[in-house]
C-alpha cells in the first residue's frame, strides 16, 4: 500500500556543498566553515595524526584494480578510502610519499591507518552535511 | 619522513584513540555526552583488542 506521507524536499545544494567540499579537502574544514571550531579541530587532529602515522609506518596507497570481486572491493574501496583524505592524499601522492606495498605488520597497519583516516574524514563530512542542513545543532 | 615502528598493541591503541575521538564528536549533542561516548568507544575497542588477543593466544594452544 503506497504511503501518503510526502518526502521532505532535499535541501538546496548551496547550503551544504561548500561545507562538505571543504570538509573533504581539509579534514574538519566544513566544521570550521560552519563555526564549529572545537569539533573541527578535533576532526583535523584525528584525521591528520592517523594519516601521518600511516605515512610514517610506510603504509601503501591503494590503486584501483579490477579482477575477481574481492580484488575489486579491496583495491577500489581502498582507493576511495585513501582519496577521502582530500588534500592529505593529494599532497602525499604528488610529493612522492606513496609507498609500494611491502610485507610486514607495520606496513600493513600503515596501509590501514591511511584508509581509516579517509573513512574518518567521510564521517566528518557527513556530520558537516547534517549541521549545514539543520538536521543537527 | 621518519620511519615509525609500532607493536600491534600500540598501533591498535592509536587507532582506537583517534577513531573514538571522531565517533564521540559526531554522534552526541553535548560535550559531556560526546566525551562519555568517545570514552566508551575507546574502552570497547581496547576490550575487543585484549579479548581477541587472548582468544587467538588460547586458540593457538
Amino acid at each position: 500500500m503506497p504511503s501518503n506521507a510526502t518526502k521532505p524536499p532535499a535541501p538546496p545544494i548551496g547550503t551544504w556543498a561548500p561545507a562538505v567540499g571543504l570538509g573533504w579537502l581539509i579534514p574538519g574544514g566544513g566544521h570550521f566553515l560552519l563555526k564549529r571550531n572545537g569539533r573541527g579541530a578535533l576532526m583535523l587532529a584525528s584525521v591528520l595524526c592517523m594519516f601521518l602515522l600511516g605515512l610514517m609506518m610506510r603504509g601503501a596507497m591503494f590503486q584501483p584494480q579490477t579482477g575477481d570481486i574481492l580484488t575489486t572491493i579491496i583495491y577500489c574501496g581502498g582507493f576511495l578510502g585513501d582519496l577521502a583524505s582530500g588534500a592529505l592524499y593529494l599532497l602525499a601522492t604528488w610529493f612522492g610519499y606513496s609507498q609500494q606495498d611491502v610485507a610486514g605488520h607495520v606496513h600493513d597497519y600503515g596501509t590501514k591507518f591511511l584508509v581509516a583516516a579517509g573513512l574518518l574524514n567521510i564521517l566528518a563530512m557527513v556530520d558537516a552535511y547534517e549541521i549545514a542542513t539543520g538536521k543537527k545543532d | 619522513m621518519p620511519k615509525m615502528n609500532l607493536s600491534h598493541f600500540e598501533a591498535a591503541l592509536l587507532f582506537a584513540l583517534f577513531s573514538s575521538v571522531v565517533l564521540g564528536v559526531i554522534t552526541k549533542k553535548t560535550d559531556r555526552e560526546r566525551f562519555r561516548y568517545g570514552l566508551r568507544c575507546f574502552l570497547y575497542f581496547m576490550g575487543a583488542v585484549i579479548g581477541l588477543g587472548w582468544l587467538m593466544y588460547l586458540g593457538h594452544g
